[in-house]
């Protein structure tokens, strides 16, 4: 099958790239572009770890195919930190210690990030079901929760 | 053990405080990288065929088509991974079960392997690969399987643990016994028995990460595996024995592990992708898919488990006894035998028996689930401990502490039991809060209690002094919840430095001695005793060479708060070394600092813990919801409590998805029907409230701080708990795990309609 | 001399005695006699025994004392998740 050239913008940056019509975007990332950080937890949309950013809506990369990047803003956990001066969430997933084995940390940090763009001030049970479709299977979310609540306390200002 | 791991009474400055791990910036920008993240030059990618049949004999395998695709380097079956085990039948069964030599013994068994140049040609080349199967009768139900008559799965399985050699095969592979006392005499004199059957349905550990591995094995014999494990070492082992490898020419690295729960202390691909590697002469990655993680991997056993208990009056419990089946998968397991130790360890018996079966399923080969085995037998005991309970008129909290294990006991598997956590749990939980906050109608509180042994194990660690004075941390057990940020704490307490001067790694198997795997619990307590052992032994070398810059005896020196201190009058005018100070001279007194320890950590001791539960239940569906959740347990001492609490928290949120949702569902064709995150439903956020929780230090008399393992036992209650609450919630008493809508409902309608009819009957007298 | 009880599979191979008493000084010098005395158990023992000394439990550490008086169980050795 012949390639497909895809132009893009992934983290703010010009991004170019080859890859078959029938290729996952979160393919492309992990594959082709060295971007690890999204994680393949089913590739059916189920788990949420491969949860990105695309033209302000978050998406499970494993159901988006690389060729429908074309033209698009893209955002990943790699473009989530400025520097070395980390995202209010990251810092207070640390803190918080909103994680264990970390696999499904990037995709909830995605998924927050977009929750709190949309609604800045949320509630428990908003954020409770806001992330409900990213799984966590070591923390029971509570940690998670908490470091949610503190970070958009933080980024309210 | 040149070491003295017994409990010493100290203050602590570091341990039980709360700093940000330093694993922890990797995994919040993507950085860490796991299993699938690691990629060689030349690498190929393995992807294994897998049997659509739940028992087939393998008549043969056309592997040429295959082979004739351009892009595929290497096509291996059975054939190419030749049994080297030398009659040890553990590891046959490993190697059988990673790729069938005779028969498919589950849907989802691999049959053959390849390795292609990229995933599409991969897929492809399975298509081609022709395998001839004769369909064999199945079973995938463990009370069918315990039948007579039932399909045979193992010919050579011969119930062993009776007292006579049965003259048949069946798919029975052991009984087991555990108790004491007489248990006719005991229900004889009790007031009150009750006798109920209960089914827990099959769950997986569900860890996010799949199975993945890159293998690279050279020409000269020597080989890599990039991994997730819970057990490089191990791991090593068996790819090593299996493959016919000499260990140390094979360097396994442990990758950031995304979950694991027992489900990675197993080799399932790993050998094959090495044959693989070893066939195409080049690096092959391979990751299973979320299908192939829950038809092939190893979740835990199905169990159908009958329970009779008996009390008097006073509430005393006279006898208990308790019958259980374990589905084991095709190979023979200990599943049942560990339920049976497990099931009343938590109780003080006097007459007290347990007796297991391990059975035989056409369901992938069990394997270890945090705590594994104990959930379902303290779900059976929990369920009937409360209603019996109920008939003695004696609340379930005061009924457990009027019959609970203490010192002295002698506990439902043998020993007599040391010093233990069960009666404070009980108590706390009594006196916590949540057990007096009111409920609503169709509300209910339930309470359970679980017992874990806990484990220690062969451990080894290296502490190096770096000539700036930081230290770095070479542990051998994988951190699968913040271990590296205890660990650290604990070689700062010791030597007396801060927390932010050390840095833990985990090595791999070329870099430090054998480690057992990070299971039974055993991650922090065992490292962490290691850890303060190669601590001392670094401290020694450390009081030495300021003996050496002092120019006075040795044993004039010591340690105190990170600083060498020259002991005596004569000494006053010498102001104290620090670590940092000694390090920086370390060049010229005798080269590197460091220390080291090799030892086996044991004496983990037994623990115990005593969860509450809220629960609603909606009586026109069935449907459930967690109001309020609290986890009490003995941590012994709680090195990072933050980390102890999301141990805690973590078990609970398993516990109620195996409680409320989660079952392997199988199909008359003995297929798995819901092989996916979307029909194998875990918890999610909207599912579950915060989940409480309260640590309590009890400590373990056998390690220097007094820490006990604090990993699995918070998987333990729950099962029972939530049970209780339901029954306490809208009176019908559930058997059958999980309680899903549709079997909640179909109890409240049975419940229903016997109501009525008493009613009827009870006209009909008057 | 040290009473050493069995669990019930092991009672079974030991001729249906659940207690048998040994001359050891730790759990290596228990598992030696105990192999000379019942080579049926050298299979338990490849598979791996665990001594609880008075409750607490022992897997690999063979240089364990066994105190005079103390109580030891045998069990089998487990692993956990």
């Amino acid at each position: 099958m012949a390639g497909v050239a895809v132009s893009t913008t992934i983290n703010g940056d010009h991004v170019e790239y080859l890859c078959q019509p029938d290729e996952t975007l979160l393919e492309v990332l992990r594959d082709r572009l060295g971007l690890t950080g999204a994680k393949e937890g089913c590739g059916t949309g189920d788990c949420g770890a491969c949860s990105v950013i695309v033209d302000n809506r978050l998406v499970c990369s494993c159901l988006v195919l690389g060729a429908e990047a074309e033209g698009r803003q893209v955002e990943t956990i790699e473009g989530m930190a400025h520097g070395d001066r980390l995202h209010p969430l990251q810092q207070k997933f640390l803190e918080h210690a909103a994680l264990q084995c970390g696999i499904c940390t990037p995709g909830f940090l995605i998924a927050a990030k977009d929750l709190l763009a949309k609604n800045p001030d949320p509630t428990e049970e908003e954020i409770r079901f806001g992330l409900a479709g990213n799984l966590c299977r070591c923390t029971g979310y509570d940690k998670i929760v908490r470091a949610v609540q503190d970070a958009a306390s933080v980024m309210r200002g | 053990m040149n070491f003295d791991p017994r409990l010493t009474n100290r203050s602590f400055t570091s341990v039980g405080t709360r700093p940000i791990r330093p694993d922890g910036i990797d995994k919040v920008t993507g950085r860490a990288r796991y299993g699938a993240d690691f990629n060689m030059a030349g690498q190929l990618v393995g992807r294994v065929l897998r049997s659509p049949h739940a028992h087939a004999v393998i008549r043969g395998i056309d592997t040429a088509k295959a082979e004739a695709l351009p892009g595929v380097k290497a096509v291996i079956t059975a054939a190419d991974l030749p049994d080297l085990t030398n009659g040890d039948g553990a590891l046959y069964d490993i190697l059988d079960n990673c790729i069938a030599r005779k028969k498919a013994l589950y849907d989802g068994h691999a049959v053959a392997a390849v390795a292609a140049i990229d995933a599409r040609t991969a897929r492809q080349a399975l298509k081609l690969i022709e395998v001839d199967y004769e369909v064999l009768p199945h079973v995938t139900d463990v009370d069918e399987a315990f039948q007579h008559g039932a399909p045979l799965i193992n010919e050579a399985i011969f119930t062993e643990g009776l007292e006579e050699k049965p003259v048949k095969p069946s798919n029975v592979h052991k009984r087991t016994q555990y108790g004491h006392g007489d248990i006719h005499k005991g229900f004889s004199e009790a007031d009150f028995v009750i006798e109920r059957s209960f089914r827990t349905e099959q769950t997986h550990q569900g860890y996010i990460e799949p199975h993945a591995c890159v293998a690279s094995v050279s020409s000269d014999g020597m080989a890599e595996l990039w991994v997730c494990t819970q057990g490089p070492f191990v791991y090593r082992q068996h790819c090593a024995q299996l493959l016919g490898m000499e260990a140390s020419k094979l360097r396994v690295t442990s990758s950031e592990i995304g979950g694991g729960f027992g489900g990675k202390t197993h080799v399932w691909a790993e050998p094959v992708a090495l044959a693989l590697s070893r066939k195409a002469g080049r690096p092959v990655k391979l990751v299973m898919t979320r299908d192939e993680v829950f038809r092939a991997s190893g979740p835990t056993s199905a169990t159908s488990i009958d329970i009779k208990i008996g009390a008097r009056k006073d509430g005393t419990i006279t006898a208990a006894e308790a019958t259980l089946r374990y589905s084991c998968g095709p190979y023979a397991g200990m599943w049942a035998e560990v339920g049976a130790m497990t099931a009343f360890a938590c109780y003080r018996l006097d007459n007290v028996r347990t007796v297991g079966f391990e059975v035989l399923v056409n369901r992938p080969k069990t394997a270890a689930y945090r705590a594994p085995s104990a959930p379902m037998a303290a779900f059976a005991v929990e369920s009937t401990i409360d209603e019996l309970a109920g008939k003695v008129g004696m609340d379930a909290v005061d009924f457990r502490i009027k019959n609970a294990a203490q010192e002295g006991t002698r506990a439902s598997y043998g020993p007599v039991y040391g010093p233990i956590g069960i009666g404070p749990t009980l108590e706390a939980v009594k006196n916590h809060p949540h057990m007096q906050a009111p409920l609503k109608k169709n509300q209910g509180r339930g309470m359970a209690c679980g017992f874990w042994f806990n484990f220690g194990g062969q451990t080894c660690v290296d502490l190096n002094i770096g000539m700036d004075g930081s230290v770095s941390l070479a542990v051998g057990t994988v951190d699968v919840g913040g271990s590296r940020a205890s660990l650290s704490l604990v070689a700062a307490e010791e030597l007396g430095i801060d927390y932010a001067q050390v840095k833990a790694i985990v090595a791999d198997t070329s870099s430090l001695g054998y480690n057992d795997m990070t299971d039974g619990s055993r991650g922090t307590f065992s490292s962490s005793m290691a850890t303060i052992s190669a601590a001392r032994n670094a401290i020694k070398v450390l009081r030495e060479r300021a003996a050496q810059m002092w120019d006075i005896p040795a044993d004039d020196v010591v340690w105190e708060k990170g600083h060498a201190l020259a002991k005596g009058e004569k000494y006053g005018n010498l102001s104290p070394l620090s670590l940092k100070e000694i390090a920086a001279q370390s060049g010229t007194t005798g080269g590197p600092i460091a220390g080291h320890s090799e030892l086996v950590a044991d004496g983990a001791g037994v623990s115990f813990a005593t969860h509450i539960c809220d629960i609603e239940v909606d009586p026109e569906t069935g449907a459930t919801r967690v109001l309020r959740y609290t986890v009490v347990q003995d941590a012994g001492k709680a090195v990072h409590p933050t980390y102890v609490e999301g141990q805690y928290q973590g078990g609970a949120a398993q516990g109620i998805g195996w409680a409320l949702n989660e079952e392997y569902i199988y199909g008359k064709d003995g297929r798995l029907q819901n092989a996916g995150f979307l029909d194998y439903r875990i918890p999610v956020c909207s599912d579950l409230p915060m989940i409480d929780t309260q640590i309590l230090e009890i400590p373990n008399p056998n390690h220097p701080y007094g820490i006990r393992g604090v990993g699995e036992t918070s998987i333990v209650p729950p099962l029972a708990a939530i049970a209780n609450a339901v029954s306490n919630a809208v009176g019908v008493r559930m058997t059958h795990i999980p309680m899903s809508p549709p079997r909640i409902l179909a109890a409240l309608e049975a419940s229903t309609s016997a109501q009525k009819s008493e009613s009827i009957f009870g006209k009909h007298d008057a | 001399m040290v009473a050493v009880t069995l669990w019930g599979s092991l009672a079974a191979v030991a001729g249906g005695k659940n207690q048998v008493d040994i001359e050891a000084k730790d759990i290596r010098e228990l598992f030696r006699k105990l192999a000379e005395q019942y080579p049926a158990f050298e299979p338990f023992i490849d598979r791996g025994i665990a001594v609880a000394i008075d409750g607490t439990i022992y897997r690999d550490t063979w240089s364990k004392k066994l105190p005079e008086g103390a109580e030891i169980f045998l069990l089998p050795r487990l692993a956990g998740g």
